[in-house]
């Protein structure tokens, strides 16, 4: 491999820097953290609003609107840019510019460096975790108000309005969340690991793109103050150029997350295929790596269409130009077009890390190698690659050119092909397998179940002349909560679940797992499979009155949805109990995987590696008479420089399999 | 030995995959099948229900051939069972070239097949009652068409009959047993006409002339809702039709028309599409791209027949 390793030694982090040699010191509160962005980002906000108030309160449209949305805008934007100063993000950058020495980040080991910025990706990683559990659960919480509205067809708990912004609030948030719910924690985390680096390519990216998605949470809730959008999570022009203010917090906010989401898509790309440790070949990088792959070239390639979308509504609304204004040459169809050319890889942005996370599981649950690995990896790629030229499907009834949706009905079912081919390897993998039962292999098992309903519905989707009847009813709201809730979440939870010994240094109860993997299993199922019948009764989206007769159905999904929800304290009590106040220290590889990142001692350094590791295999050598160890964890520089090949019996005192590897290996880090 | 518990195992899925499957998709075209919404009330509705059955009754097979495998193998490769011992690891659990080529080949021949159907009863039945845009490339053959135009906005759906006057009104009648053209547009934001009896959806978008085709078979209200959503009221944008004799549906229509006669002067001339008052603050509606769009029918030359 001509890897350069030397590049890998450089890890950046916190823990190590040592104190700076001038005097240029600040005491710890000073320094960036997230009560200082807080602060920045108030402050941004107030000196962003009053230059749009400056300039823009002689304007027509603003005069007697009560509403300044070149305000807003600013008022947002500018807030975003004191959030990220106040996380120090800017600190380094314009350091350079000015040609000073940039700060050292503080030297801290306490809990307090995980509400700063950080270099090492395991910090991130979870502050990842936190940021995205923050926004699924408030997500969540609103999801409840929206059941609690459709209780009764006509009598009302909210106002329509209220109700409206909470379903666009909802449907945003959880886009945003679903974006990155395994990329961010798991991504950030697992990837040098897996591939057998100290370090992500671009520590300091990495770091900005959680912030900036954090600042995203801030202002996609910002819009409730603001009024709320009533376009829902898709915000169709031109009802996006009607609304009133809280549509510019959606219009910032998906900007704002997009560029977290290019950001951390490049640097995992980057990471991905520069950073592979020796042996590490295309060949035997772990299947959950591919999925971080083909999801962070979606991300980079998709999500610039989002980015762009969201400028030309802001012009649309600021400026007064005319891009998704009919009457003044601009096209309805435009932001349909740019939102779903994003929005449909961004689908499979949010399936993809789940099948990498269920086939990264499977083969260590059923103590056999994973069936079809080459077809898992390329199925992978090929959902990448259709995903582009499928985006039409979600335009079948508005009117566009009719001969174009044979051909958006052919690539749309053809993708179901590579997508199958995740249970192909699955049930290739469970064949005369030993099944163990954990919290993780159950959660992955669900995932499968779900999925299946969930894909199956998207045939019927993509049919079109079915697609008539079902477009836009509840039929494709319980498509794609079993694709993305069924599948994603059901996928995070068994990662989490699986690598949280990893992560944490501590175990999970196994029974509060397993009430609440049969609580969220059972009633994610009673909650969203009666609302395929609702949408095929006739109920559209999105409405807060229906029919009379889907009373009954309604009720019993919405009852299954409060349920569903309480099962996440049964999560929440378990993870706080067993991280926070009770913590059980977890054994160093629990589930006895030869996965690399299992390899690792416990507790793991920041440098990940005492030496950067030599991979021998891929890490799904089980079952009888395979015994290959995966890497040697402690080569000898002839190794390492390509003078003589690897051989596993040279060194191999940590041995690989055993589990037990260089957790006591004596030998200094290379500095 | 192991060749034989081999197919042994694979002799009790196929078998367990074979009763079940044909078990469900019996009982689901004999006794959901005929009730499968939106039911059969015009041409459109009825291929919807037949298209449903139809990938109803291939989803099953292939979803149980995934559940069937799973339950059994989560059943008989427990880990936890008696004598359970290591699997059989090495190239042969890696993968099996025949058994992916088969997976590949399968798959792919499900999808094409249901693409060939799905695009056989999209163009057989003019459109399948989608909207197809201002310029139809599918249109049906029937020469009495009636064109009925929808005209959405925030948050009621107006309908104007060009045939009789162009009178507008909030009623939805058609004629049985004909074939209707649904003109649907929008003078606001974006809105989509879905009589769900009907098997009939076209998104309203302003300046836009979606045209989908449905022939009515039987007599019975229908409900309309709009379907994409088009800000606070949305939920509340709903409204009834009839489909009527069609003795009773020229009646009505000729006796609306001569009621309304005095409102429809006011109206804009019937054009396809319409456009808000440049002025904008009296809220008048101009005609737009009156000429553009005249490929399918004539509007006032012939009447369905009487």
């Amino acid at each position: 491999m001509a890897i350069d390793t030397r590049e890998s030694i450089g890890a950046e982090h916190s823990g190590d820097a040592s104190p700076p040699a001038s005097g240029r010191r600040r005491p710890g509160w000073l320094g960036p953290h997230a009560g200082r962005a807080l602060v920045g980002a108030v402050a941004g906000y107030a000196v962003g609003h009053w230059i749009g108030n400056v300039i823009a309160s002689g304007y027509i449209n603003v005069q007697g609107s009560g509403q300044n949305d070149v305000a807003i805008v600013l008022g947002l934007s500018i807030g975003v840019l004191g959030w990220l100063a106040g996380a120090g993000m800017l600190d380094y950058p314009l350091a350079k510019v000015v040609g000073r020495e940039p700060l050292p980040p503080t030297p801290s080991k306490s809990w307090t460096r995980y509400f700063g910025p950080a270099l090492d990706h395991k910090i991130i990683g979870l502050q990842y975790t936190f940021v995205v559990l923050l926004f699924f659960f408030t997500g969540g919480l609103m999801a409840m108000g929206i059941r609690t509205e459709l209780l009764n067809p006509t009598n009302h708990v909210f106002g329509p309005g209220t109700y409206i912004a909470l379903v666009g609030e909802h449907g945003t948030i959880m886009m945003m969340m679903a974006s990155s719910i395994v990329i961010g924690p798991l991504g950030n985390w697992l990837v040098p690991l897996m591939i057998g680096s100290r370090r992500m390519a671009f520590p300091r990216v990495e770091s900005f793109s959680l912030w900036i998605f954090a600042a995203g949470y801030l202002v996609i809730l910002s819009a409730l103050p603001l009024g709320g959008f009533p376009t829902g999570w898709t915000g169709y022009a031109p009802l996006q150029t009607q609304a009133t203010g809280g549509m510019d917090s959606y219009l910032v906010g998906f900007a704002v997350i997009g560029i977290g989401m290019i950001c951390a898509g490049f640097n995992l790309l980057a990471t991905i295929i520069n950073y592979r440790a020796p042996g590490m070949s295309w060949g035997r990088v772990p299947i959950f790596v591919w999925s971080i792959l083909a999801t962070a070239a979606l991300l980079t390639l998709a999500t610039p269409t989002l980015v762009a979308a969201g400028l030309f509504g802001v012009l649309d609304r600021t400026a007064q130009t005319a891009f998704f204004v009919n009457e003044h040459g601009g096209s309805s169809y435009l932001w349909q077009n740019l939102f779903w050319f994003f929005g449909h890889p961004e689908v499979y942005i949010m399936a993809l890390p789940g099948f990498g996370i269920v086939a990264e599981i499977f083969p260590v649950f059923t103590r056999k190698p994973l069936f079809g690995y080459r077809i898992a990896a390329a199925g992978m790629i090929g959902v990448a690659l259709l995903s582009f030229f499928v985006w039409q499907h979600h335009l079948f009834q508005s009117g566009i050119n009719p001969d174009m949706r044979p051909l958006f009905m052919l690539t749309t079912e053809l993708i179901s092909i590579p997508t199958g081919f995740i249970f192909l390897n699955t049930m290739g993998t469970l064949w005369k397998a030993k099944i163990r039962y954990e919290v993780p292999m159950l959660f992955a098992l669900a995932m499968g179940f779900n999925f299946l309903i969930g894909g199956i519905s998207g045939v019927f989707l993509s049919d079109v002349p079915v697609d008539v009847t079902v477009h836009g009813s509840f039929f494709v709201l319980a498509h794609f909560h079993y694709t993305i809730m069924g599948g994603l979440v059901f996928a995070f939870f068994a990662g989490l679940y699986y690598w949280l010994p990893k992560m944490t240094g501590t175990t999970m109860n196994k029974r509060l797992g397993k009430w609440h993997f049969w609580t969220m299993f059972i009633f994610f199922n009673l909650t969203f499979f009666p609302l395929f019948l609702v949408g095929l009764l006739g109920q559209p989206r999105r409405v807060f009155e229906y029919a009379q007769n889907l009373q009954a159905l309604n009720d019993f999904s919405s009852v299954s949805a409060f349920l569903l929800g309480a099962s996440f304290l049964i999560f929440i009590a378990n993870f706080v109990w067993s991280v926070f106040i009770d913590p059980k220290p977890s054994p160093a590889n629990p589930w006895n995987s030869l996965g690399l990142e299992w390899q690792t001692p416990v507790p793991l350094p920041a440098y990940n590696f005492a030496r950067i590791p030599v991979v021998l295999a891929d890490p799904y050598h089980y079952g009888r008479g395979d015994s290959q160890p995966v890497a040697d964890l402690g080569p000898r520089t002839l190794v390492l420089s390509g003078a003589v090949p690897p051989d596993p019996s040279i060194g191999s005192e940590p041995d690989a399999a055993s589990g037990q590897p260089g957790a006591t290996d004596p030998r200094p880090p290379i500095a | 030995m192991s060749q034989g518990t081999e197919t042994h195992h694979f002799r009790r899925m196929i078998a367990i995959w074979v009763v079940l499957s044909a078990a469900l998709d019996l009982v689901f075209y004999f006794v959901v099948g005929p009730h499968v919404p939106p039911g059969a009330m015009t041409s459109s509705a009825g291929g919807a229900q037949f298209d449903f059955n139809v990938l109803f009754l291939i989803a099953f097979p292939v979803m149980l051939a995934v559940w069937v495998y799973w339950a059994y193998a989560l059943i008989v490769w427990r880990g936890s069972r008696a004598g359970a011992d290591e699997p059989e690891g090495g190239p042969k659990a890696r993968g099996h070239l025949g058994i992916q080529i088969g997976w590949i080949a399968t798959t792919t021949v499900i999808v094409i097949g249901v693409f060939v159907f799905g695009t056989v009863e999209l163009v057989a039945p003019a459109g399948a009652g989608g909207g197809e845009g201002p310029s139809p490339i599918w249109t049906p053959t029937s020469h009495d068409v009636l064109p009925v135009q929808v005209i959405a906005q925030q948050w009621e759906f107006t309908y104007r009959y060009p045939t009789f006057g162009g009178f507008e009104t909030s009623q939805l009648m058609i004629p049985d047993d004909t074939t209707i053209a649904f003109h649907v547009t929008s003078v606001d934001v974006i809105h989509s006409f879905w009589a769900y009896q009907l098997g009939v959806k076209a998104d309203a978008n302003p300046s836009e002339d979606n045209v989908a085709y449905t022939t009515t078979k039987q007599l019975g209200g229908f409900t309309v809702r709009c379907s994409e959503l088009c800000g606070l009221w949305h939920g509340a944008m709903y409204d009834y039709g009839r489909v009527l004799p069609k003795s009773q549906f020229f009646v009505w229509a000729q006796s609306t028309e001569r009621q309304n006669a005095a409102n429809t002067k006011d109206l804009p001339p019937f054009a396809y599409t319409y456009v808000p008052d440049a002025n904008g603050a009296n809220g008048g509606l101009y005609p737009d791209n009156v000429d553009q769009y005249s490929k399918v029918e004539q509007y006032g030359a012939t009447n369905p027949s009487q």
